[in-house]
């Protein structure tokens, strides 16, 4: 599959010198769906705002559908959707102005029956005539949905779309994600509900204080966030785990130097105590021991936390 | 060159002017009616001609001009920093358009309406007071420029605003008193010859001499002069707009 969007050593300071973005690299492949995790403030936001021409990045490049978002700004743009994360919204306007609108905008000759099929698409037709301020919420991002749409875009940008919307809005939101992907649209969204990414996202990318730690094919991911590893530095190099210590069923690493303990991040049951206490009673010392990725399990907490509460 | 964009956009501010239709056409009309109870007709019964005109005639253009230079002002900086305000402003920064067309659609339609309401204002004069049109190609023009450079002015103005009180100090504390000594009630030769020297580094004097010179041919500067100088005014706030545009300034991060 070809790349559709090239983004490569993307910096971003903000005048208020704050790093949000530490030389982000990323290769999104065409027609497919990418998932950006991340904590709050993780810089997801910024690069996508970056990619649409909102946020002007220190340094690095960036293509879209082959064309430099800087230099030939007008044919990459006009490749793009964005729905924001924030609502914002013509308060006086009507729904259907406010769409007409933003295909104008981005450089398309008006064409009502497409207009007609995104609103009817979101069930917006029947409200087409109301001022946006007579909306709800979620109707309200219904119409932002709808404006990126407008102009028929190959890359489609959620910023967490589904942010404080009902169960009904978020599933007709996979449907509609789903139904884009088939017309072949790219779309990279942002979301802080990793069964939502889980559900639709066919790559998955994890940002952290502005690094992009990892991008993985879902399946792949979904085994690794779940294992976890302790490592352990001994005082002693050890030839053989100790059949005491069986149950664990640690490795042992860098030539009897590390013990390895791989486990469940998400059981309650990790048996990290139980495992230290009988190293202890077997007069097994470490000198430091620390977990392998403790960001990532650090960032996953975080989403399951954010999913309701569970695990911490 | 993306002219669906620049149509939509001077669609919708047009649109968005059209809704308040009433407001923006009543508030001039009102206030020139005002001007010319007090100017024309219950002070400027007591004033002698000014250059073979009567005083109530005399001030029309510069009145006129009055309200274009406030309307535009307000027209050309309203539809940005509302969307600044709002956040909309996310749209027009991800759309394929250039500044060049942002500018043409938004002061376009700003220009558009207060061109409106000069012409509205000028009706609403010719009702109070007997009115000529000498140089009627030269009136549209300046009428057009002044519109224009204007809008633009308040354009930059929008921008630059961090809030509605920014928004509303420099009219104030600038752009009305440089048009109340601008020569809008008065001939600049009625002044003792110091001021009439410091006059001459307003600006606003020589749009509404050039434009009263359109309607009767007298003028306290030069005609070519008053051009001139429209178009440096027009030339500076292009050469802002064109940096605003290439820096980000106030407008991305
Ligand atoms: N305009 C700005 N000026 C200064 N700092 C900013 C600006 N916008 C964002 N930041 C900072 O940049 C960092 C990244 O912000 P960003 O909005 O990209 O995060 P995010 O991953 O989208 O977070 P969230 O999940 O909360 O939406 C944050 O620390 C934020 O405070
Ligand atoms: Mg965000």
């Amino acid at each position: 599959m070809a790349s559709v969007l090239s983004i490569s050593n993307l910096t971003k300071t903000y005048a208020s010198g704050l790093q949000a973005l530490k030389s982000v690299s990323l290769e999104i492949q065409k027609g497919e769906i990418f998932a950006l995790l991340g904590p709050n403030g993780a810089g997801k936001t910024t690069l996508i705002n970056i990619v649409c021409g909102i946020v002007t990045p220190s340094t690095g490049t960036v293509t879209a559908a082959g064309h430099d978002i800087q230099r030939d700004y007008r044919a990459a743009r006009m490749k793009i959707g964005l729905v924001p994360q924030e609502l914002h919204v013509d308060m006086f306007e009507k729904v259907i102005a406010t769409v007409t609108y933003s295909r104008g905008l981005f450089g398309k000759p008006a064409n009502p029956a497409h207009i007609e099929k995104v609103l009817r698409d979101l069930s917006l037709w029947d409200k087409r005539n109301d001022k946006l301020m007579t909306l709800s919420g979620g109707m309200k991002r219904r119409v932002m949905i709808a404006k990126a749409l407008s102009h028929e875009p190959e890359i489609l940008f959620l910023d967490e779309p589904t942010a404080g919307v009902d169960v009904e809005l978020r599933r007709d939101m996979w449907t509609l994600v789903r139904n884009l992907r088939e017309q072949g649209v790219t779309i990279i969204l942002t979301t802080h509900y990793i069964d939502e990414a889980e559900e639709m996202a066919d790559r998955i990318g994890v940002i952290t204080r502005g690094e992009l730690i990892l991008t993985e094919d879902k399946t792949t991911l979904l085994q690794k966030l779940g294992r976890k590893q302790l490592i352990l530095q001994l005082q002693e190099p050890m030839n053989a785990v100790p059949a005491e210590l069986a149950e664990w069923r640690l490795a042992l690493r860098a030539g009897g130097n590390e013990l390895e303990y791989t486990f469940d991040a998400k059981s309650e049951q990790h048996g990290i105590s139980s495992l230290l206490r009988r190293m202890g009673d077997l007069g097994i010392g470490y000198k430091d021991l620390h977990t392998d990725q403790s960001s990532l399990e650090d960032i996953f907490v975080d989403l399951v936390h954010d999913k309701g509460g569970a695990a911490r | 060159m993306n002219h669906h964009a620049i149509w939509s956009i001077y669609y919708f501010e047009m649109h968005r002017f059209l809704r308040t239709a009433f407001q923006s056409i009543a508030t001039p009309v009102i206030t020139t009616s005002l001007y010319f109870v007090v100017f024309g007709a219950a002070i400027g019964s007591r004033m002698s001609d000014v250059g073979g005109v009567s005083y109530g005639a005399f001030i029309v253009p510069g009145l006129i001009m009055l309200s274009l230079f406030s309307e535009s002002i307000n027209n050309g900086s309203f539809g940005i920093h509302i969307q600044k305000f709002t956040g909309t402003v996310y749209e027009l920064l991800s759309a394929p358009v250039s500044a060049m067309e942002l500018v043409v659609g938004f002061t376009g339609a700003s220009a558009t309406k207060s061109i409106m309401i000069g012409v509205v204002t000028l009706l609403t004069a010719s009702l109070f007071v007997p009115l000529q049109v000498l140089h009627p190609w030269w009136m549209v023009a300046f009428l057009v420029l002044t519109s224009v450079s204007f809008s633009l002015f308040g354009f930059i103005l929008g921008i630059w605003a961090k809030g509605w009180e920014q928004l509303s100090i420099i009219p104030m504390l600038v752009v009305t008193p440089l048009t109340f000594l601008g020569g809008a009630f008065y001939s600049i030769d009625m002044l003792p010859p110091t001021w009439r020297t410091i006059t001459l580094f307003n600006p606003v004097v020589y749009l509404i001499s050039g434009f009263r010179w359109s309607f009767y041919g007298t003028s306290d500067v030069g005609v070519e002069i008053s051009l001139a100088m429209t178009l440096v005014f027009l030339g500076i706030c292009l050469a802002t707009v064109a940096w605003i545009f290439k820096t980000g300034y106030r407008l991305k991060n």
